[in-house]
């Protein structure tokens, strides 16, 4: 038991010592992560306001489809974007693979999908009254669209604390697309991972409390904001 | 005393396999008479070894025959040999198969094991791109540290295991003092089949373990540039774990495993595997009788 404790101890040491290596790997985590929610969110919650403003044929069928790849596992975004990116791949002269730009692809995956289908039905909820009120104060389609996105604010941002959430503490495929390379591709979780295989227990310690106090501070924000939203509502 | 730790160890290991928690019987009181005529009682071990073993399937050409002479099942973690190590210190496994004679001395040294022996041992060799742009096959062919000079001078990318294993350590030890810092350097923190993928899509050298290189080579576009040198010979060693660690440590089956690694015909089945598959051994059997 006593190794717990040293390694809890040490783990501190890490945190508030400045370690410039466990530093790099936290901001790098951080970075991915944010950038491929950052990027699938600008694509995916206008799509999800077009969608959910409108009425098409097979709108059960695509959000079953979508049920489904919200919760499609990590490490099957990884294999599959692995096949593309190899050299022998499709992309493979891209020269991508193990890099930072393909595990933010990779994330970007896997969390469209989990934006796309959190937005989409509040969408159809929510965003179908707001176009009724702001229609009525004689609003054209850019203004609806502004409009819904700027009422639902709150619900997108607790969506993408989600998303981030979700690409923030995978391992799957950030490992295979990324190869957990020191100093280029090394994230927190494949960090622990690694750490962990080797026997060094403080690293991961440190990167775990990392990974739970995100966890903490995004649901506090999320939360925060959901309920300020409720009062102004 | 010895006979009731072992009473005991038998009885966690019951435990494990039956998966029921059913400790409200003393272990003393487990006496022998309500089994009957029993056959030779089931036991587990846990085996810590290396990823090479479990990798280049000697261990699934080993375990069933062990399991099938003795009664004792194996349940072999395969992590790296720092990792397979500080198991053994801890106490988390009963026996260790490893490759890092320095660090199996220290193991020893510091009170951490019972017996200790070598079982086998295999080689390293130098990979890389077909193109060999650093031209290593024709002037190191069978000089690791002039190789590495070589790559390091050329800053051609090289893909280090960067894992504290077994590999990693031969890769330090043959970097000795020279340099070995820049982007061309690429710590993958990865397993051996992972970093020859890696290698593969880099075009870069590493060094593996000529068991897994074989296995993958189909799909690798690499070669042989460097093999055959003295210091990238990779010796395996054998060793029991201190059962004062914790009460739960099969000392019992852990000898049986260490005496079984290095009996004649075992050694024999080491010689013979992979021949059929590669047409060469891929371990030499070297045990001290």
């Amino acid at each position: 038991m006593a190794y717990l404790w040293e390694g809890l101890v040490s783990a501190g040491r890490l945190i508030v010592g400045g370690d410039a290596e466990f530093w790099a790997i936290v901001f790098r985590s951080v970075g991915v992560s944010g950038l491929a929610t950052v990027l699938a969110a600008a694509l995916m919650f206008p799509l999800a306001v077009r969608l959910g403003l409108s009425s098409f044929r097979g709108e059960k069928t695509f959000s079953r489809i979508l049920g489904t790849l919200m919760s499609v596992p990590s490490i099957l975004i990884g294999l599959l974007v692995c096949l593309f990116l190899s050299r022998r791949g499709p992309l493979g002269s891209l020269s991508l693979l193990y890099t930072k730009p393909a595990m933010v692809f990779a994330q970007m995956l896997l969390v469209s999908p989990l934006l796309l289908g959190l937005a989409y039905p509040a969408v159809k909820g929510k965003g179908r009254m707001i176009r009724e009120t702001a229609q009525t104060l004689g609003a054209g389609r850019a203004q609806v669209l502004g409009a819904v996105l700027r009422e639902m604010r709150g619900d997108f941002l607790v969506f993408f604390t989600t998303a981030f959430g979700r690409a923030f503490s995978e391992v799957g495929s950030v490992m295979m697309v990324g190869g957990n390379i020191r100093g280029q591709t090394r994230v927190i979780t494949t960090a622990i991972s690694l750490e962990n295989s080797m026997g060094d227990y403080s690293m991961s310690i440190a990167l775990g409390l990392v990974l739970l106090a995100a966890a903490l501070a995004l649901n506090w924000v999320a939360y925060a904001f959901k309920e300020r939203g409720g009062d102004e509502g | 005393m010895k006979n009731k730790k072992g009473l005991l160890a038998a009885l966690a290991a019951l435990l494990i396999l039956g998966g029921c928690g059913q400790n409200t019987q003393a272990p003393q009181t487990t006496d022998q008479n309500d089994a009957g005529t029993p056959p030779p009682e089931k036991q587990t071990i846990i085996l810590a070894t290396t990823t090479s073993t479990q990798d280049s399937g000697l261990l699934d050409v080993l375990l069933p025959e062990f399991t099938q002479e003795t009664n004792i099942e194996v349940k072999t973690i395969a992590v790296g040999t720092g990792k397979a190590i500080q198991m053994g210190v801890d106490g988390e496994a009963d026996v260790l198969l490893v490759h890092d004679t320095a660090s199996e001395l220290k193991f020893m040294e510091e009170g951490n094991g019972v017996e200790r022996n070598q079982v086998m041992y295999n080689d390293f060799i130098l990979v890389g791109p077909k193109s060999d742009p650093a031209g290593i096959a024709a002037s190191f062919g069978s000089d690791a540290a002039g190789a590495l000079g070589k790559i390091a001078e050329t800053a051609s990318p090289f893909v280090s295991r960067a894992d504290d294993s077994g590999t990693h350590k031969k890769e330090l030890k043959l970097w000795g003092d020279l340099a070995h810092e820049g982007d061309w350097y690429i710590e993958a923190g990865a397993g051996m089949g992972d970093v020859l993928k890696m290698a593969d899509e880099k075009q870069a050298y590493t060094l593996s373990d000529r068991a897994t290189y074989l296995s993958m080579q189909d799909d690798l576009d690499l070669e042989i540039v460097c093999e055959g040198d003295q210091n990238m010979f990779n010796q395996y060693g054998v060793m029991t774990v201190d059962p004062k660690k914790n009460d739960q440590i099969n000392y019992d089956g852990a000898k049986a495993f260490y005496d079984w690694m290095i009996s004649d015909a075992t050694q024999s089945r080491i010689a013979e595997f992979g021949k059929d598959t590669y047409g060469q051994s891929l371990f030499t059997p070297n045990a001290k009788g």
